[in-house]
C-alpha cells in the first residue's frame, strides 16, 4: 500500500503506540521503566521510546517512504504501573528481528540504549529486561565453554568452585603475587583471580605475573594432587594487546583468563570469547562500572539485561554479587539473573525481577561468581542462594586470617565441604549454620581461628535498588 | 604473648577433590550421601584407580554405571567389593547426572595406599 509524503512533525504515538500489536516469536522484547516530564501523556512517551530506539527521528522525513517501515518499526504493545510508584510506568516495546546484526550485542544496546537515554521528554528511563527471541541466541557464540565443559576441565563436581582475589589489589611485584596465589592454592581453594585493577602497571607488568603465577598454580596442582586455576586479567588498552596477552597465557598452558567486560566492551568481550572457544581456554568476566548503570531504580540498565547480554556475548562465569556481603544485591532480583545465567529455560516472575519467558536454547550456562566482603560465616547463606553452580570468592576472607593464606583458603574449603555435605544430608544449612560450622571446626583449627576472627561482622545496610513492589 | 604461638604453620596436604578437607565420613555419613544421589535422580556409578594414577581424567569403572539403581544396600555392597577387589586403589562414587552429561557429585570413600 502506497503513502504520499505529508512533511511536518507527528505525535509519535501515531505511529509506535499499538497496543492491539500480538508480539511475534521472533520479535526482541523490551521493557522500560518510564519517568516522563510532566504533562506528558504515557502513551506519548512510550511510543516515542520505541520510535527513538528504533526506526523514528523527530520530524516525518520523506526517505522514509522508500521502505516499509511498518516492518521495520519498534512498537510499544503495552503500558503497565509500576507498584508503588506513582509517577513511573513500564513500557514494553517489540522490536522486529531485523533491526540488529546477528549475534551483536553491541548493536543491540547501542539501539535500545542509544540516544533514547537523553530524550528530552523524559526524566528517567530505565531498561528492566530484554526477551531475546531464539532465532537471535541461535547467532551467539555464548560462553566459550560452558558450566558443564568448566567442571570437567577442573574436575570439580558436587559443589561451588572456591576461590579469591590477590591481595593487596596493587603494588605486589610479580613474585611476591606468585606467593600469594601459591599459598591460596596450597591451603585448598581451586581458583584465584587477579583484581580488576591489575592490568600491566609499573610495579608489576603483566608477562612478569603470568609467569610467576604459572608457576604458583603448576606447584600447587603438583603439591594437593588436585586442578587449580588463576584468572589471568588480559584486559588490556587495545585488542592487539588483549590478544597477545590471551596467547601468553595459553602458551604457559594456563586453564583460565579474565576479562572486563563493561570497561573493555562488548565487541572486546566477544572477540576474546570467540579467542577462547578456539583455543579451550575458560573465561573468567569481572563487571567493573556495572553500578555506574544498573544501580539507580529509574535510570539506566538493570544488571540482570547485562548478565544475559553477557551471557550471549560470551563468557564462563560472572560476578553477581553476594546478597550477604559488602556489595549491593537484593536476594530476589539475584535469583532472578543467576537463573537467566545458568538455565535453559526461565520464566517470567515478577517476584525475580524477569519480566519475560526467556528461552536459552542449547546456549551454555555461565557460572555465578559471589565476591566481596564475605567470610566464612556468610558459607552456609551463600551454598543456600547460589547453590553448586557457582563460584564463591574469599578475598579478605582468606588473605585476612591470622595464619596467612593458606590457613585461610583451609578454613574456607573445610566450612564449604562441611556446608555441602550438611545440606545433601538433608540438614537445613541456613537455619543450622551455627552447628554446621562450630562442628566443622572440631576438626580444624584453622576454621575454629577464622570463625573466631570474623564473628561480629556484617555488612547491614539497606538495598538501594529493590523489587518494584507494592510498600 | 610471643607471635611465634599465635601463628601455626598450615602443611599442605595432598587431597582428593570434593570432601577432601573433611575427616573420614562414618558408615552413616556414607549412606546420607548416596541416598542424596540416589534421591537427586542422578545414576550412582564407581571408579577406581592406583592414587599414582588420581590426576588422570579417567579412572576404571567397576562394572558399569549403575543406571537407574536405587538400592542404596547395592551401591553400598558395589563399592565394599570394589575396595575388596582394588584394596590399593582409590574408589570413588559419583551421581551421574545423564541431563547435564556431567556429574551431580564425586567424592572419594575409600583411599588407597
Amino acid at each position: 500500500m502506497s503513502k504520499k509524503y505529508d512533511a511536518g512533525v507527528k505525535e509519535y504515538r501515531d505511529t509506535y503506540w499499538t497496543p492491539e500489536y500480538v508480539p511475534l516469536d521472533t520479535d526482541l522484547l523490551a521493557c522500560f521503566k518510564c519517568t516522563g516530564q510532566e504533562g506528558v501523556p504515557r502513551e506519548e512517551v512510550a511510543a516515542a521510546v520505541a520510535a527513538e530506539s528504533s526506526t523514528g527521528t523527530w520530524s516525518t522525513v520523506w526517505s522514509e517512504l522508500l521502505t516499509d517501515l511498518e516492518f521495520y518499526k519498534g512498537r510499544c504493545y503495552r503500558i503497565e504501573d509500576v507498584p508503588g510508584d506513582p509517577e513511573a510506568f513500564y513500557a514494553f516495546i517489540a522490536y522486529p528481528l531485523d533491526l540488529f546484526e546477528e549475534g551483536s550485542i553491541t548493536n543491540v544496546l547501542t539501539s535500545l540504549v542509544g540516544n533514547v537515554f537523553g530524550f528530552k521528554a523524559l526524566r528517567h528511563l530505565r531498561l528492566e529486561d530484554i526477551r531475546f527471541p531464539i532465532a537471535f541466541i541461535k547467532t551467539c557464540g555464548g560462553p566459550p565453554n560452558g558450566i558443564v565443559v568448566e567442571r570437567d576441565r577442573l574436575n570439580k563436581y558436587g559443589r561451588p568452585l572456591l576461590g579469591c582475589t590477590i591481595k593487596p589489589k596493587l603494588g605486589l611485584s610479580g613474585k611476591n603475587y606468585g606467593r600469594v596465589v601459591y599459598e591460596c592454592l596450597r591451603g585448598g581453594l581451586d581458583l584465584t583471580k587477579d583484581d580488576e585493577n591489575i592490568n600491566s602497571q609499573p610495579f608489576q607488568r603483566w608477562r612478569e605475573r603470568f609467569e610467576f603465577v604459572a608457576e604458583a598454580v603448576k606447584l600447587a596442582q603438583r603439591e594437593t594432587g588436585e586442578v587449580k586455576g588463576h584468572y589471568l586479567n588480559c584486559t588490556a588498552n587495545t585488542p592487539e594487546e588483549l590478544y597477545e596477552r590471551a596467547e601468553f597465557a595459553k602458551e604457559l598452558d594456563m586453564p583460565i583468563i579474565m576479562h572486563d567486560y563493561i570497561t573493555g566492551g562488548f565487541t572486546a568481550n566477544t572477540g576474546l570469547a570467540n579467542w577462547c572457544r578456539k583455543n579451550g581456554m575458560l573465561l573468567h568476566i569481572h563487571r567493573a562500572m556495572h553500578a555506574v548503570i544498573d544501580r539507580h531504580p529509574k535510570h539506566g540498565i538493570h544488571f540482570r539485561v547485562l548478565a544475559k547480554c553477557l551471557r550471549l556475548s560470551g563468557g564462563d562465569q560472572l560476578h553477581t554479587g553476594t546478597v550477604v556481603g559488602k556489595l549491593e544485591g537484593d536476594r530476589q532480583t539475584t535469583l532472578g539473573y543467576i537463573d537467566n545465567l545458568r538455565e535453559s529455560f526461565v520464566p517470567e516472575d515478577r517476584s525475580r525481577g524477569n519480566f519475560f519467558d526467556q528461552d536459552w536454547g542449547s546456549m551454555p550456562g555461565v557460572f555465578a561468581v559471589a565476591s566481596g566482603g564475605i567470610h566464612v560465616w556468610h558459607m552456609p547463606a551463600l551454598l543456600a542462594i547460589f547453590g553448586d553452580d557457582s563460584c564463591l570468592q574469599f578475598g579478605g576472607g582468606t588473605h585476612g586470617h591470622p595464619w596467612g593464606s593458606a590457613a585461610g583458603a583451609a578454613a574456607n574449603r573445610v566450612a564449604l565441604e562441611a556446608c555441602v555435605k550438611a545440606r545433601n544430608a538433608g540438614r537445613e544449612i541456613e537455619k543450622e549454620s551455627r552447628d554446621i560450622l562450630m562442628e566443622a571446626a572440631k576438626h580444624s583449627p584453622e576454621l575454629a581461628i577464622a570463625l573466631e576472627t570474623w564473628k561480629e561482622i556484617k555488612f547491614e545496610f539497606d538495598t538501594v535498588d529493590k523489587l518494584d513492589v507494592q510498600g | 604473648m610471643p607471635f611465634q604461638s599465635t601463628v601455626g604453620d598450615y602443611q599442605t596436604v595432598a587431597t582428593l577433590e570434593t570432601f577432601g578437607f573433611l575427616p573420614p565420613m562414618t558408615q552413616e555419613e556414607i549412606y546420607d550421601q548416596i541416598a542424596y544421589i540416589i534421591a537427586q535422580g542422578w545414576s550412582p556409578v564407581i571408579e577406581h584407580v592406583h592414587p599414582s594414577g588420581c590426576m588422570q581424567t579417567y579412572w576404571s569403572y567397576w562394572k558399569l554405571p549403575f543406571f537407574g539403581e536405587k538400592d542404596l544396600n547395592l551401591i553400598v555392597s558395589e563399592l565394599e567389593a570394589c575396595h575388596r577387589a582394588y584394596p590399593e586403589h582409590h574408589v570413588r562414587i559419583i551421581g551421574y547426572d545423564a541431563y547435564t552429561q556431567s556429574q551431580g557429585t564425586a567424592f572419594v570413600v575409600f583411599q588407597g595406599r
